[in-house]
């Protein structure tokens, strides 16, 4: 919602560009099957479009509306969704407008009572997380798929229906200059929290609601504070409810405040109660100077999901396969992980590099990401927003105690997001191989980077398919090398990143030591790793991450 | 700050936690405040110190709201 007055485009920092609908010929659509319809252009349905494009697929993107976010939704970008959008070719916007962040401060009644810090390693090319407006998001985004010949993107596009049997989906598309219906291979469902996808097909969400409902407002000031997390407990401010505060581009800042219970949402939401509350909590952030009001929303934690997350040519990525609560910052990089995941596995098999039985992975990976959000938001959601007068009291008791003691505080950390480790998946077919190792990241995890002799990241060598890394001491061995030939004959992609050991941090990092490899998936997780050369379970793990089945 | 030879690790004090939310719950409002006595009465018969204990009372009557 805006202030009286405003539209419901009219921002205090941000231009909504106006998107014509395109004209299509009903006729034309007729004799044409799409590779893949993306319905949703928001920052997942885009990011799956680019992720595509990245392997020469073409994609048709339907978006219902005119512009972009009518408000700042999703603000933080964390460290692995830097690496896909560095990997979908559009980081460099991100890097130049986001702001990046590390630390955090807990308070309860307004004294500090835990210090957040998220690792930051020379390693690392990026900050553990960056804020920045879901509109800027989405613009940028925007900018790449605009400029990519392989994607098709049209707004003002509703669809109607959809039909799907087992070679062909089709939909019908209602826009102001006409309907029409549209056939493909596939479809990937990025049509937020709400999907009329996930409707239109009978699909129901399943999970736990959480009681605790939160106001979320961006308003503008000048207030001089670095970009951190600031949860708050019980402030004079907000008496009874929590607070959060995270800092925007733009001068713009993030005010999260929880309702009291039984507080009437109709009533929260009214903006002069809007404008009384974020002054009190203005007041203990030591802000006296002014501020306007940019946008507000109300919010309540729920944890909710698809029982799989595709159902034969359609799937679902984002919002419309799960909702997260929004302590743990999951929601838009737990999307853009699905994007990428689907974008490269349909990217295959949609070249024929890859067999179909790849898309088997999607729903078992990426549901598996969900869950373990579920696991750890359980946690701080109940933290947050405390469902009970048992819950309550035991927080209140920790916080007390918290002011004087260390042993508690952790409690008072909304967990931030951990990578996700794809350890039993399919693709993951050597687990038992991380038993070989002391150190390094296990089979599955998200690859982490190193900087190499020359300055450049380990993870800047990798190619957009699968890729070894290989530690030697001097040259690769002729028995790697044949290896390399197979490898490459099997998916051409294939690339081999060679490490002298001694040169850099990654033998270190990747507690590597001569003839150690790793396999890296497009995405940057890994497939396997061992400490001696097992050629036939290399081979095994790259041809099970293309969907073949080889004869052994 | 308190110390303590046998401290829970934080996984361990998340699942306290989280049953201690649930036991006063179970509890009721009427029956809290009894339930934590009880709980108190049965956690110092099982560590068996009192100093321990004298020391944990001081602790939690400091911070208190007011």
């Amino acid at each position: 919602m805006r202030p009286a007055g405003k539209g419901s485009l009219e921002s205090l920092y941000f231009n909504y560009p106006h998107f014509p609908p395109r004209l299509v010929s009903a006729q034309q659509e007729k004799a044409e099957r799409h590779p893949v319809v993306i319905v949703g252009g928001g920052p997942i349905g885009l990011t799956a479009a680019l992720s595509l494009a990245q392997y020469g697929v073409k994609s048709v993107l339907l978006e219902k509306k005119d512009t972009f976010n009518d408000g700042s939704r999703a603000i933080c970008i964390a460290r692995p969704s830097m690496h896909i959008l560095e990997r979908i070719g559009v980081v460099k916007p991100f890097l130049k407008k986001a702001l990046g962040w590390q630390f955090g401060r807990s308070y309860f009644r307004n004294s500090e009572i835990f210090r957040l810090e998220m690792p930051h390693p020379p390693s690392e090319k990026f900050l553990p997380m960056y804020n920045l407006q879901q509109q800027y998001i989405e613009s940028f985004l925007y900018d790449a798929v605009a400029a990519n010949p392989l994607i098709d993107m049209r707004w003002q596009s509703d669809v109607t229906a959809i039909n799907q049997s087992s070679d062909n989906v089709s939909l019908e598309v209602s826009s102001p200059l006409g309907n029409y219906k549209l056939d493909s291979d596939y479809i990937l469902a990025a049509d937020g929290a709400r999907s009329p996808m996930r409707t239109k097909m009978g699909l129901r969400l399943r999970g736990e609601n959480y009681e605790g409902q939160y106001v979320i407002a961006d308003i503008r000031m000048n207030h001089d504070f670095p970009t951190e997390r600031r949860a708050f407990f019980e402030p004079s401010g907000n008496p009874g409810g929590t607070v959060l505060i995270h800092k925007q581009p733009d001068n713009i800042w993030r005010v999260d405040y929880q309702l009291k219970p039984g507080e009437s949402e109709e009533e929260a939401l009214r903006e002069e109660n809007i404008r009384a509350r974020v002054d009190a909590i203005l007041r203990d952030l030591d802000h006296r100077g002014p501020w306007e009001l940019e946008w507000w929303s109300v919010y309540s934690a729920n944890t909710l999901c698809l029982d799989e997350y595709r159902h034969g040519r359609v799937i679902f990525i984002g919002d419309s396969a799960h909702i997260v609560p929004i302590f743990g910052v999951r929601g838009l990089n737990n999307g853009l992980a699905d994007a990428h995941n689907i974008g490269w596995k349909l990217g295959f098999i949609l070249t024929g590099e890859a067999g179909i039985s790849l898309l088997d992975s999607y729903s078992p990976e990426r549901r598996g990401a969900t869950l373990d959000v579920f696991a750890n938001a359980g946690k701080s959601t109940r933290f947050m927003t405390p469902p009970t007068r048992g819950w309550r009291l035991a927080r209140e008791a920790a916080l007390s105690l918290s002011l004087s003691h260390d042993f508690p505080r952790g409690l008072a950390n909304p967990r931030q997001m951990q990578p996700y480790t794809y350890s039993v998946s399919p693709l993951t077919p050597y687990p038992h191989r991380d038993r070989e190792f002391t150190t390094g990241p296990m089979c599955g995890a998200a690859a982490p980077n190193a900087r190499m002799a020359d300055g450049s990241f380990l993870l800047d060598h990798a190619g957009n398919g699968f890729t070894a890394i290989l530690f030697v001491k001097d040259t690769p061995t002729a028995e790697w090398n044949k290896l390399h030939s197979k490898l490459n004959a099997l998916h051409r992609r294939f690339k081999t990143v060679t490490i002298g050991i001694g040169t850099s941090e990654a033998d270190t990092i990747y507690g590597a030591d001569e003839g150690t490899v790793y396999l890296l998936r497009p995405d940057l997780h890994i497939a396997g790793r061992w400490t001696i050369l097992k050629p036939n379970e290399i081979i095994h793990t790259l041809a099970v991450g293309l969907g073949r089945k080889l004869e052994t | 700050m308190l110390k303590s030879k046998n401290k829970l690790s934080f996984e361990g004090l998340e699942i306290v936690y989280g049953a201690l939310a649930e036991g006063i719950d179970k509890a009721g409002e009427q029956n809290e405040a009894l339930f934590l006595a009880k709980l108190v009465l049965l956690l110092a018969h099982e560590q068996g110190d009192t100093t321990v204990f004298q020391r944990c009372l001081e602790t939690a009557l400091t911070d208190m709201l007011g």
